[in-house]
């Protein structure tokens, strides 16, 4: 069970008011772009066993996304972050490293 | 047209169907001057903080997400306030909408009330942590709802009109004689 603080009404609440929307920070390839890069927009996702940047939703709540990181492997969430953001913010990032020496976020 | 007869309950909590109801959202910057003269206005309160709700003898205003508010008036004044707003805001980004339709409303008082909705949301229901004026959307069992404490045992919840038979269903089955927990 995760437990989510969302960052735009302040609920810490537990993963079923919440519902995930898969990888964080995709980069949209549309009209006019390469077929390698659409397919790779539509359907290549990371699975790393670890941190991991995710979007997720206060569906029951607020109803507004926002962006989570947390590991897969043990379900603990380092922070949530806003949704209008298309990196994570440093002060995440230096939230990771603290819990996870020597971790480097991949390209 | 005939009214049904409103459905009530007494178990451990009084579940009580509130009947037809006033319901106007409203969306836009909650902090801006205009919003707030509207809402004052409307109803006679402030708008409210981050999941709280504000209540006087002219209705309540609900918080619904940081930029939705919902005003809860007497069924017949819904549009008037709706359509009063409008006027009062035009040139601003906002929308005000009679949506009395769309949902039902419930009380649930009484000694055993915390722990009828904290058997399906949750959310910490303990009197330090929810008191009079605290409001959460959340879940009850499987469906979105919004409570909020208008008082010491008292409790205000509207769900979508869809699922109210269910939800009143739910709250009864919740309260049922036998059924306190002791929690709180
Ligand atoms: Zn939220």
């Amino acid at each position: 069970m995760l437990i989510l603080t969302c960052p735009c009404c302040g609920v810490t609440g537990e993963e079923t008011e919440f519902h995930p929307g898969g990888e964080a920070h995709l980069k949209r390839f549309g009209p006019g772009s390469e077929d390698g890069e659409f397919t790779a927009y539509l359907f290549d996702r990371k699975n790393p066993r670890g941190v991991h940047f995710e979007r997720w939703r206060h569906a029951f709540g607020c109803g507004k996304w926002f962006h989570a990181a947390r590991c897969t492997a043990t379900l603990e969430v380092f922070g949530t972050y806003s949704a209008r953001v298309s990196a994570p913010p440093e002060e995440i990032l230096a939230m990771i490293r603290a819990r996870r020496p020597g971790w480097e976020a991949s390209a | 047209m005939a009214q049904a007869a409103l459905r009530r309950f007494s178990g451990e909590a009084l579940i009580e169907e509130a009947g037809p109801t006033g319901m106007v959202t409203l969306r836009g910057t909650l902090r801006s001057g205009a919003i707030l003269s509207a809402v004052q206005g409307a109803v006679g309160l402030r708008v409210p903080e981050v999941r709280r709700a504000e209540s006087g003898p002219r209705g309540s205003v609900l918080w619904m997400s940081p930029d939705e508010l919902m005003l809860i008036c007497e069924a017949g004044e819904a549009a008037g306030i709706a359509a009063g707003i409008t006027e009062r805001l035009a040139g601003e980004h906002f929308l005000a909408l009679d949506l009395s339709s769309a949902r039902s409303r419930f009380r649930i008082s009484g000694a055993g009330a915390r722990e009828v909705l904290a058997k399906g949301a949750p959310v910490d229901l303990a009197p330090r942590a929810f008191g009079p004026g605290d409001l959460r959307r959340t879940r009850l069992g499987s469906v979105a709802v919004a409570f909020w404490c208008t008082g010491p045992d008292m409790f205000e919840l509207i769900c979508f009109r869809s699922v109210a038979d269910h939800v009143y269903e739910w709250l009864c089955l919740a309260a049922r004689p036998g059924g306190r927990v002791h929690l709180y």
